[in-house]
């Protein structure tokens, strides 16, 4: 009993010298984005007269708001196109019989292979003809769809019961309501994975939009910090404040919805 | 119940297909364009001199393999990527089993734990990586600091060609970590408790135990984590690009990666040709790690 008690004491405290050792970063982030421009360079871990000048001037000297919209406007569209075609993917892939469906199945499972840095160039060649350079549309094309929501969302189908989608039928329900007012509530948990997985996915982009963005008007969140922080030079008081202000929402959000997101996220990791 | 018609169930059939394809449409449209086709193009591009501005893109044939096949950059970039890959997934591996583990048998603040781990996988890497960064700073940076207590050295960290790879991949740990950890969380509760107690009446301590149930037992887990590792590793850009944003590749192209390399002949010195070469051979180097990694994990132990 005393050995499994000291076990567990050791358990707490490796645990928590872990939990400093991730923290860490994110005082050190918020310690420097509340300092002066002098007291980055001193000594001292936390600001002797913490000040919030810093996030003042990020938000009025920059078009951090506007990045911030651009975002969420990307994440936001790309996010509800992803859980409406890929359930109604999934749904058709695992509850509907056709010819062609194994086949069908298989063209959009292959492309989960295809890794995002070799389209890249396709896209910019193909953004390049159709006029699609620094447009919303042209940030968010590519994450429309994904081939792994698809892939979830015919698993989670799959356990839909038969019957109910029949009795539906003999009720007169369409097709398409058969999708909406029956399928659609028995998987909202997977669908809420599915949401969060994309939405994260796509306010993190990075590789893509950095390149089919040119103006500083259309740039995306993680675009707009990447630019910001490489033109402010050693002002590392407000590429702080950027960050921070980039994090901040985010982490917000989790702290709220710890459980939900991080439950969806295995639950959506493990079935791949 | 009588059976239905036949003529009236072809109908139906026919009709649930109708609906079927409805609603395939735009979502076949869409892997078609905007996946298959740009895979395919991807190739194409490889074997043209691809110059965005001029109309003419004359066949090469392979001389856009054979440049990059020639370029030392581009096989640092493949050395330092497999570096990062071997360096880092171990590292999570056994960081986020250990931390599992140690969350199994504690009783209160799991979820508080649990939460704090997993703070840096929803935190942007963008703002994470410039953190980061500024962290390693050997001027300003609390390591160095820590350095100077200790009365070691100072150390150049992203700015020396011998530490910058392993600063970055520590960056990386820390971040996919949390993931790590709920991954093997929810793996280990998937194995019976039955097993255990037999296992302490026969008098296996529980390092035995750990070796003879949890590990085996662990082996899907472990599968999946080594495989999703694997090609984000390959696939490292973002942390790479902002930590060392100033010099990106880092001093001597210490921390160049596959990726990096892809976007700079590509969108820097819109090099499309080579750029697109490159990425033909990466998917390579993809498909035949993930392939080989399925054939020598999944018929390791099978229970």
């Amino acid at each position: 009993m005393a050995a499994r008690r000291a076990g567990a004491a050791w358990s707490y405290l490796v645990l928590a010298s872990g939990s400093v050792v991730v923290v860490y970063p994110f005082l050190w982030m918020i310690a420097t984005a509340l300092k002066t421009p002098r007291e980055i360079f001193e000594l001292h871990f936390w600001p002797h007269a913490p000040t919030l000048a810093n996030f003042h001037d990020v938000l009025l000297h920059s078009q951090f708001p506007r990045w911030f919209g651009n975002s969420l406007l990307v994440a936001l569209v790309t996010t509800a196109s992803v859980a409406f075609f890929d359930s109604l993917t999934g749904y058709t892939l695992a509850k509907l019989r056709f010819p062609g469906r194994g086949v069908i199945f298989t063209v959009i499972l292959s492309t989960l292979m295809i890794p995002t840095e070799m389209l890249v160039i396709p896209w910019y060649t193909m953004s390049a003809w159709f006029g699609w350079i620094d447009t919303y549309w042209g940030i968010m094309f590519p994450g429309l769809m994904s081939a792994f929501g698809v892939f979830l969302m015919r698993q989670f189908m799959t356990g839909v019961p038969d019957e109910l989608l029949d009795a539906g039928r003999i009720d007169g329900v369409s097709e398409f309501g058969l999708f909406t007012r029956i399928a659609l509530p028995l998987v909202r948990p997977a669908l809420a994975a599915l949401c969060i997985f994309t939405f994260l996915g796509n306010w993190n982009a990075f590789l893509w939009p950095l390149v089919v963005v040119q103006t500083s008007d259309m740039r995306t969140l993680p675009v707009g910090i990447a630019l910001f922080s490489g033109e402010a030079g050693s002002a590392w008081h407000l590429i702080m404040a950027a960050s921070a202000l980039g994090a901040l929402p985010v982490l917000a959000v989790f702290v709220l919805l710890q459980r939900q997101i991080i439950e969806g996220i295995v639950l959506s990791g493990l079935r791949s | 119940m009588t059976p239905p018609v036949r003529p009236r169930g072809m109908r139906l059939a026919a009709r649930q297909a109708l609906w079927a394809y409805a609603f395939l449409a735009a979502p076949m449209a869409f892997f078609l364009t905007i996946r298959l086709a740009p895979a395919a193009a991807a190739l194409i591009i490889s074997l043209h001199r691809w110059n965005i501005l001029s109309p003419e893109k004359p066949f090469v044939g392979l001389a856009n393999f054979r440049e990059v096949w020639t370029d030392p950059l581009f096989w640092q970039a493949a050395g330092n990527t497999l570096r990062y890959a071997v360096v880092g997934i171990p590292a999570q591996l056994a960081g986020g089993l250990v931390v599992a583990l140690l969350l199994q048998r504690i009783t209160r603040f799991r979820g508080l734990f649990r939460a704090i781990y997993f703070l840096p996988f929803v935190t942007p890497i963008v703002a994470a990586s410039w953190v980061w960064q500024w962290l390693y700073s050997p001027q300003f940076g609390p390591l160095t600091r820590i350095l100077d207590a200790l009365g070691l050295p100072t150390q150049a960290f992203l700015r020396s060609p011998h530490e910058a790879l392993y600063a970055i991949t520590a960056m990386v740990v820390w971040e996919y970590l949390g993931f790590q950890v709920v991954i093997f969380l929810a793996g280990l509760q998937a194995i019976p408790r039955v097993y255990y107690e037999a296992a302490a009446m026969d008098g296996a301590d529980g390092l035995r135990a750990f070796r003879h149930i949890t590990l085996p037992l662990l082996n899907p887990t472990l599968v999946f984590s080594v495989v999703y590792g694997t090609i984000l590793y390959l696939q490292l850009f973002t942390q790479v690009l902002n930590m060392t944003f100033g010099d990106p590749g880092g001093p001597l192209g210490a921390t160049e990666t596959m990726v990096l390399y892809v976007y700079q002949q590509g969108f820097q010195h819109f090099r499309m040709g080579p750029a697109a070469s490159a990425t033909v051979l990466l998917f390579g180097a993809i498909l035949l790690i993930t392939f080989v990694q399925l054939r020598v994990f999944q018929t390791r132990v099978e229970y």
